[in-house]
């Protein structure tokens, strides 16, 4: 039954002009990204740093405006011969895919004009994978809250989080304990941040150590690039599931 | 056919619903009535298992209610406000509810879709239709899959006279053919002619389920208004008197 309510959600979704202006919003970032420069692999490095950005802001603020919106339809369902986790699941990836389209279709088509490299591909890959994972923490924050007011400000308040202040946080903690070998511990920190996660990924695979930082080098020295990428990309999947798996717990008890 | 038997439900402090006991017949049509509060749709969300209770039972036709999400097949839900995807159309809205319902039904029951012309709505998107069209469709889809129980929350707010006066006769219809219809509504006039039970709660209990005509003839009033009214005074004066 999961679906045949994905496909609802998604038609519905897709046809909303949000969607549209998103798909459009990237399209002109990349494609004037790309131009500007007149370099491709400095345009693909901005792509990068407005795809850490936007997607998971997007995400997040998106999948719980939808969440709340349909609050009176979900509980509808609810009411029907269906299970809550039919419901969630429903929902949750109808909501993904349609803002995955988006971005395949936003930042994809510049990217396969331009540049058909490796790393356009990982920087796809990056962008689908955080929107999952962020759908997924946008969720389990609307599960649990049931103010919407409050809702939107828990999902900003994580995004402020992961975008933004996690990078002091780590700062701070390589700066204090400099006299220390934190190799491991970076790697280890990286883990807790999905948006870093999906960085080092993408920074793998360029050649540019420069701009990999200190979790990029410290990881192609420590893990190499081939398990490096499978460990960004397992962790990231993690991402995916647990909050996931989450609401689905919480869901499944709730008073609607 | 449905049994509530010791029902507690509690939000943070409030006691929604308090060892709540009730049973419902088939062929009856009960209006909820109690003032703000006392738990009339906590009790309506607990059978459509859009809350679920701490405690006690709750059965359909001897079947738990409770975590057997397939009996719901057998209830038809009107919900006091019908919100729907903003860019769904009306058929497509249909479409989804049938998939859901797919086999879990005994025929389709078209009549009210015909007496409201959906079909001349059919393509328009949720969010362009009025609040009175919208809840023309949420009573076509709680009607629609023919099912033995029927809760129908404020089933008249928002609709037009016309509309009202179809709605009544389907479900006194509906009644007569042996299903089970539970009502609420702040209207109380709206109610009369369709209902034969009044079911009282106060403070999360039922105070009494009786006969509308029992209670006519007690009380000497016509309008359901003035007698729950009376009734609510009446329960006042018993509280104060208690010890």
């Amino acid at each position: 039954m999961t679906p045949r309510i994905i496909k609802h959600v998604l038609r519905d979704i897709l046809r909303s002009r949000i969607a549209v202006a998103y798909t459009l919003f990237l399209f002109v970032a990349a494609m004037g990204l790309f131009n500007i420069g007149g370099d491709v692999s400095k345009g693909l490095v901005s792509i990068l740093s407005v795809v850490l950005m936007i997607v998971p802001l997007m995400s997040l603020v998106f999948a719980t405006i939808h969440f709340y919106n349909s609050y009176e339809f979900i509980e509808l369902l609810s009411a029907q011969p269906l299970e809550r986790r039919t419901i969630l699941l429903g929902e949750y990836f109808g909501v993904a895919t349609a803002l995955s389209a988006a971005f395949l279709i936003g930042i994809g088509v510049p990217v396969l004009l331009y540049d058909r490299s490796t790393t356009g591909a990982c920087i796809i890959a990056a962008g689908l994978l955080l929107t999952f994972v962020f759908v997924a923490i946008a969720f389990l924050g609307a599960v649990c809250t049931r103010d919407k007011a409050r809702g939107m400000g828990v999902a900003l308040l994580l995004w402020f989080f992961f975008a933004l202040l996690f990078d002091g946080i780590v700062l701070f903690i390589l700066f204090t304990f400099q006299d220390y070998p934190l190799e491991k511990a970076t790697i280890a920190l990286v883990a807790l941040n999905p948006i870093d996660l999906a960085r080092t990924f993408v920074l793998l695979q360029m050649d540019v150590s420069a701009l990999m930082g200190m979790t990029g080098a410290v990881m192609q020295e420590f893990l190499g690039t081939a398990l490096g990428v499978s460990y960004t990309l397992g962790v990231l999947m993690l991402w995916v599931i647990a909050p996931l798996l989450l609401a689905l717990r919480v869901f499944r008890r709730k008073d609607l | 056919m449905i049994e509530a038997s010791s029902i507690t439900k509690t939000f943070g402090r409030l006691r929604a619903l308090d060892e709540f006991s009730a049973s419902l017949q088939p062929g009856h049509a009960y209006s909820l009535i109690g003032p703000n509060g006392s738990g009339k749709t906590t009790f309506i969300k607990c059978l459509l298992g859009t809350v679920i209770p701490d405690s006690g039972k709750l059965t359909l036709s001897g079947e738990s209610l409770l975590n057997n999400p397939a009996l719901r097949a057998r209830i038809g839900y009107m919900p006091q406000i019908g919100r729907y995807p903003d860019n769904m159309r009306v058929a497509q809205l249909f479409d989804l509810l049938g998939e859901i319902r797919e086999g879990s039904h005994c025929g389709r029951d078209e009549d009210l879709m015909q007496a409201f012309e959906i079909d001349k709505i059919a393509s328009k998107p949720m969010r362009t239709l009025s609040g009175g069209t919208r809840q023309r469709v949420s009573a076509c889809l709680a009607f629609l899959f023919n099912p033995d129980v029927l809760v129908l929350d404020e089933p008249t707010a928002g609709l037009d006279p016309v509309s009202v006066e179809v709605l009544k006769e389907k479900v006194i219809s509906e009644r007569k053919k042996g299903k089970l219809v539970l009502l609420t509504s702040h209207i109380l006039s709206d109610l009369d002619e369709i209902t034969t039970d009044v079911m009282f709660l106060m403070e999360g209990r039922l105070r009494f389920s009786r006969p509308i005509d029992d209670l006519r003839a007690e009380t000497g009033e016509e309008k359901l208004g003035k007698l729950i009214a009376g009734l609510m005074k009446g329960t006042d004066q018993r509280g104060a008197k208690a010890p």
